[in-house]
């Protein structure tokens, strides 16, 4: 493994491991207000600076991980879920139930996907666990269209054929054949996944439609810090650093499993 | 061959009619979601007695089953009657035109740049070992930035700490000189084209490398064309086809990195009336715009097709 994805992946376990840890680790509680100090610069003793209210940035960047990589790693399965049933079921079945499917893509695929969430967002006002729903239901389509394409390839090969002939129930061919063959696709899509629905959940959230205040989040510590840039710009840098970063270790690893040798040989 | 293209025109545009219907449907959908309905404004409002609102839910249509509703509003959509602004009372249609200039001029720009960009890197990243790994570092940093974060920090570094560019708008007030306009356009023309530039780059890259492993390659090799030539004659026209399509495909991610960077740089466009009237609840014309974004997305699909139809004389026997 080459330099790039192995930084990724310490990058994303250190993060996985600060955030829980985070109650531990931070110099201060999430939510302690320190009014004397606030909208303090970076320092020894608040390494990010302080808000508005003289909370600690680099706490809150910390617990706000939390939310940002729940909300990607979670829509990511979810919408890796659904990418694999549609694409799987689209894939095997073929004609009128493989058209209607794709058409159902194509249209998912044809709407911009930030403002449509945006105005689902706008309109639901969602928690958290709604809006993992909606980022998912909004990124499955990448991951169908993969999957079906795999499907595809894989029902033509003779083993698969073989187990047609021999009348083998299509769930269980599915299953037991089909899907082994294309784990490796859909690894690749979800890892890209992940870093897309953290991407998403921080925009929203800077619009102000994402995830409410006070929960933390980067995208809303962005929201928060927007006004205050020519000020207090450490407010906005180092949330921002940190959505940058993340999503950057996503890609490189999603890349490095996608241009991999085991993923070569497995997509014939 | 033209008779077969008209034909795959027909063809493409008939397709696209029930796609439009599904998307019509979801965005229909969703204005039914919103807690109160299509009269939510109104709900809020003191002055409005409950009365007037039975009033207006008659006069609007509005007690009729849904279904009638929606093919009402389907075919009003169709007509160009696109209902009035909540926050100002000017037809949709208005508002969403007047905005389109200054869109096109962004994404426009963007676009040419991103290209400029994304060519050569793309081309040269897939026959030169070094140069690829440092290009392709910058790439996926490219597609990995939060787009609103970096225009903040460009914001910051050129508009706000040295001085030299204007942070936000189409124009000084007042102002109506060439340089001025192009002041305006240099931040926000970054932020979008290091976002397409990243991600064609890596498109056109990948596309050169399918390219260059095929035999024909090493036909043109064997028979003395030089190493350039093989790469920018033989290579480059075959790798476009797959190239134009995905650049064309991408429409809809343009108009997400539309959004954000004009809301980002008050830049008067279509994107940052989304964002407007995201913050005022404006539904009619929100749905506009995501109706008029599929839209587009589509035409530009049927664009692709036909753009690659025409360079790559390959494909034009498939249907």
């Amino acid at each position: 493994m080459k330099a790039g994805p192995r930084g990724g992946l310490l990058f994303l376990a250190t993060l996985v491991v600060a955030s829980l840890l985070a109650p531990y680790l931070a110099p201060f509680a999430a939510d302690a207000l320190d009014l004397a100090n606030r909208r303090a610069a970076p320092s020894l003793l608040h390494w990010f600076g302080t808000d508005e209210l003289g909370r600690d940035v680099l706490t809150r960047v910390l617990v706000g991980a939390r939310v940002s990589l729940a909300i990607g790693v979670l829509s990511a399965l979810m919408s890796a879920a659904i990418g694999v049933a549609v694409g799987a079921v689209a894939g095997y079945a073929g004609r009128w139930v493989d058209d209607a499917l794709m058409r159902a893509t194509d249209a998912m695929l044809a709407i911009p996907r930030l403002p449509l969430l945006m105005l689902g967002a706008a309109v639901l006002q969602p928690g958290v666990p709604m809006l993992i729903l909606l980022v998912a239901a909004a990124g499955w389509m990448e991951t169908a269209r993969v999957v079906r394409a795999e499907v595809q390839s894989l029902s033509s090969l003779d083993f698969v054929q073989a187990a047609r002939a021999i009348g083998a129930n299509p769930l269980g061919v599915i299953v037991r054949h089909i899907v082994p063959g294309i784990i490796p696709a859909a690894t690749v899509a979800t890892t890209l996944a992940i870093g897309r629905g953290i991407l998403l959940e921080s925009t929203m959230s800077f619009f102000g439609v994402g995830v409410q205040p006070p929960t933390a989040s980067w995208g809303n510590m962005l929201y928060q810090a927007q006004t205050a840039m020519t000020s207090e710009p450490w407010l906005a840098i180092f949330p921002g650093l940190f959505i940058f970063a993340t999503v950057l270790a996503c890609n490189a690893v999603g890349d490095a499993i996608g241009s991999s040798p085991s993923q070569r040989q497995a997509v014939p | 061959m033209r008779d077969a293209m008209r034909g795959m025109i027909v063809r493409r545009v008939l397709q696209s009619a029930p796609l439009l219907v599904l998307i019509s449907v979801l965005v229909f959908a969703l204005l039914q979601a919103v807690p109160g309905g299509p009269l939510a404004a109104y709900l809020e409002n003191p002055n409005v007695r409950p009365q007037d609102i039975e009033r207006l839910r008659a006069a609007m249509g509005l007690d009729r089953p849904l279904a009638a509703q929606y093919v009402s509003w389907l075919w009003a959509f169709v007509r160009g009657d696109w209902g009035y602004s909540f926050a100002d009372g000017r037809p949709v249609l208005d508002r969403v035109l007047e905005r389109v200039p200054a869109t096109l001029e962004l994404v426009g720009a963007s676009t040419v740049l991103a290209l400029c960009v994304a060519l050569p890197v793309g081309v040269l990243a897939s026959a030169h070992r070094m140069f690829d790994r440092v290009t392709s570092l910058v790439a996926v940093a490219g597609i990995s930035l939060p787009v609103f974060w970096f225009g903040l920090l460009l914001q910051l570094v050129f508009a706000i700490t040295l001085g030299w560019l204007p942070s936000s708008g189409r124009a000084s007030f007042g102002a109506n000189s060439f340089a001025d306009r192009i002041a305006h356009l240099v931040l926000p023309v970054l932020v979008l084209a290091a976002v397409q530039a990243a991600a064609w780059s890596r498109y056109l890259r990948r596309a050169m490398r399918e390219t260059i492993g095929r035999p024909f390659m090493n036909a043109a090799r064997v028979r003395g064309v030089s190493e350039r030539g093989v790469l920018w004659y033989h290579a480059l026209p075959n790798a476009l086809g797959p190239f134009i399509t995905v650049v064309l495909l991408d429409a809809a991610m343009m108009a997400s990195g539309a959004v954000v960077t004009e809301s980002v740089f008050a830049w008067p466009g279509v994107g940052s009336l989304f964002t407007e009237s995201l913050v005022k609840r404006d539904y009619p014309v929100l749905m506009a715009f995501l109706m008029c974004g599929a839209m587009a997305v589509m035409v530009l699909n049927l664009l692709a097709d036909i753009a690659v139809r025409s360079i790559d004389p390959r494909t034009r026997g498939a249907a």
